[in-house]
């Protein structure tokens, strides 16, 4: 992937139901973002926020539109031009609200598992894990159960899980909404850290505005429609 | 890194009592299977372990095993006496219920044609053999005597002298050979009050015909035992059993046997067949229907068991999609953790029957051909069972994780 953006959206445009239930929920949302930024994505509730993030994450296809990731063209309209899981796989990594870490495995095992997807070799995703969980300051939690962790500690595993294959982008929806202002501020820095050092882009929907000086760029959404926030003005 | 059984260590105590339960339904469908043998077995066992070649019957009738069969006892002389015949013994069979220690007791009789045959060939595990030709008899285990008992039929006690294991009659009830004159005996056993009013009933007969009154002399003849009397017939034995010269043609034996007008043969095999169609194959049938239904049952059962655990999982399901997992990898968690339920249902299955089928009264056989049968089919209503699980899982999508 050659190109200095990591994510480009051209008019992308979500519309929900037809005819009198229509429901615009993001409309010609345009949107550059480079290599190693990290972004944040502003908004009230409603606003369009999800849907921007699950659309650029090939969850959730737009109605119209183009998203390219890498400079590649990946989705047109509707249409997934990639296998998306597999797409997903490789380039992008999530981080959600809750941690979502699977119960049934350890913190390790929860940032093997992305590895092992990806054909990595049991051992070799094993050393991959523990030294991001140590590069996260968990590794001394790597075989704890998620229910024996923190909500920060959890949120660190989370993290390291999303950095697991070395994607070119993160998205994050909400991550710090069920962590406290000094953990979530942790956690927000982390994602500053991980862009810089690994030229990994974020992109975190949040509405904490405590550790915006964090991000490199601020988008807000209002009644789906996006627009960039003054550059600069967080930093 | 497997994760059925992660999951599966994750949530051990659900997955135990889950396997236990499914294990608990496994052991009836194993142990109908297994009643359903032991009926087959029981039906056949004594034509099976007698081993003649052609039973010689009362006309028309299926043999003493179906119905009651009466033939009289020197119809063995007569089939000694066709050519091609080896050997003749008398058989008698019937059914008997007694009270012993306060509990009813039921003895399938079985007369042996002494002194050719003393029950040298039954398979005893204690004791010996009949020796004498009166007041001693063979039981099964089943029966619940011990050896050396004497246990009271008719007017005569009888002493247990060998026990036998698993011979039991087509009714269930334990089998206990006695010589044929015993199992007369016991058959035709009437309290004397009974016989002193047939000997009364008789002189009052006698007194009325025409023969009585031209001949008064001959009604006193009334009063004597009946195998004094010539007139009446010595005691009737069920059936008559037929060994042939070697090398001699069963079938052609049969042939000239079947050609008297007053009696029937069958073949050992003919005898089998006329047990499993008549009196067991209502019951045969019963239970081999019962046990597809309880087979159908388990693989519904087992069907939501597993889609209700899928349903539990659908979060994760849903996030192990949204980090790029392949369907292979979800199928395959589904498809691993409902084969090892019916694995491990099954391994339960077999080890409680193990303990608990011989505590039933009647006997349950579980044969390897019928287990290896049942593991089949486990294993497939495993697979199919998981298609709706697996169904479910492909469904959701990706962004479920997202939610909640």
């Amino acid at each position: 992937m050659n190109n200095d953006f990591a994510i480009e959206t051209v008019n992308l445009t979500k519309i929900y139901g037809s005819g009198n239930t229509e429901v615009v929920a993001m409309r010609d949302a345009t949107v550059k973002i480079r290599r190693g930024e990290v972004v944040a994505l502003l908004g009230p509730s409603g606003s369009g926020k999800s849907t921007f993030l699950t659309a650029i994450g090939l969850i959730n296809p737009p109605s119209a539109g183009r998203i390219l990731i890498g400079g590649e063209l990946v989705m047109n309209g509707p249409k997934a031009l990639k296998d998306s899981r597999a797409f997903r796989r490789q380039h992008i990594g999530f981080v959600f609200q809750k941690s979502n870490l699977i119960p049934f495995l350890s913190a390790i095992e929860n940032v093997q598992i992305a590895l092992e997807i990806n054909n990595w070799a049991v051992a070799a995703s094993r050393r991959r894990a523990m030294s991001l969980l140590e590069y996260l300051g968990v590794g001394d939690r790597a075989d704890h159960s998620p229910t024996k962790l923190s909500g920060g500690q959890q949120q660190r595993v989370a993290v390291a899980r999303a950095m697991a294959n070395r994607p070119s982008i993160i998205l994050a929806d909400e991550p710090t909404a069920a962590l406290d202002g000094r953990r979530g501020r942790q956690v927000m820095e982390l994602f500053g850290k991980v862009a810089h050092e690994h030229g990994t882009s974020v992109v975190v929907v949040t509405h904490d505005h405590r550790a915006l000086d964090v991000f490199d760029a601020v988008y807000e959404m209002e009644d789906g429609i996006i627009r960039r926030g003054e550059t600069g003005t967080f930093r | 890194m497997n994760l059925a059984i992660k999951d599966i260590r994750h949530n051990i105590g659900r997955f135990a009592l889950t396997t236990v339960g499914v294990g608990m339904l496994l052991m009836v469908v194993m142990g109908m299977g297994g009643i359903y043998r032991g009926i087959i077995e029981d039906a056949t066992l004594l034509v099976d372990e007698i081993g003649t070649d052609l039973w010689i019957v009362q006309r028309n009738t299926r043999g003493p095993f179906a119905e009651v069969s009466r033939v009289p006892a020197n119809l063995v002389h007569r089939a000694l006496a066709a050519p091609g015949v080896e050997s003749a013994r008398e058989f008698v069979y019937h059914t008997i219920q007694r009270e012993r220690e306060g509990k009813l007791i039921r003895i399938a009789v079985v007369g042996l044609s002494w002194p050719t045959d003393k029950g040298e060939a039954l398979p005893l595990v204690a004791g010996r053999p009949l020796a004498q030709n009166h007041f001693e008899m063979i039981a099964d285990d089943r029966l619940g005597l011990k050896l050396g008992e004497q246990i009271r039929l008719g007017k005569e006690r009888y002493t247990v002298v060998g026990i036998t294991e698993n011979m039991i009659g087509s009714s269930g009830d334990g089998l206990a050979f006695f010589t044929v004159s015993d199992a007369l005996d016991i058959q035709f056993d009437v309290p004397g009050e009974a016989v002193r009013l047939e000997r009364q009933a008789r002189y009052a007969r006698g007194t009325l015909s025409e023969l009585g009154r031209k001949q008064p002399a001959l009604t006193e003849t009334a009063f004597l035992k009946a195998s004094e009397i010539p007139a009446i017939g010595p005691r009737q034995i069920s059936a008559v059993m037929i060994t042939v010269l070697p090398g001699t043609s069963v079938r052609t034996v049969a042939s000239t046997l079947g050609g008297w007008s007053d009696v029937s043969v069958y073949t050992t095999t003919g005898q089998r067949e006329l047990l499993l169609k008549g009196p067991v194959e209502k019951v045969r049938r019963q239970i081999g229907l019962f046990r597809v239904l309880l087979t159908i049952i388990a693989g519904i059962i087992m069907a939501l068991i597993l889609y209700t655990l899928t349903l539990d999982k659908l979060h994760d399901i849903a996030l192990l999609k949204l980090i790029g997992a392949p369907n292979r990898r979800i199928l395959g968690m589904i498809l691993q953790q409902a084969v090892l339920l019916g694995v491990v249902g099954f391994g339960i299955a077999f080890l409680l029957g193990l303990k608990v089928f011989p505590r039933f009264p009647r006997r349950v056989i579980l044969t390897n051909d019928d287990l290896l049968q049942l593991a089949a089919i486990v294993l497939m209503i495993s697979v199919l069972s998981s298609v709706l699980g697996i169904w479910k899982a492909m469904r959701v999508e990706p962004n479920e994780a997202l939610a909640g």
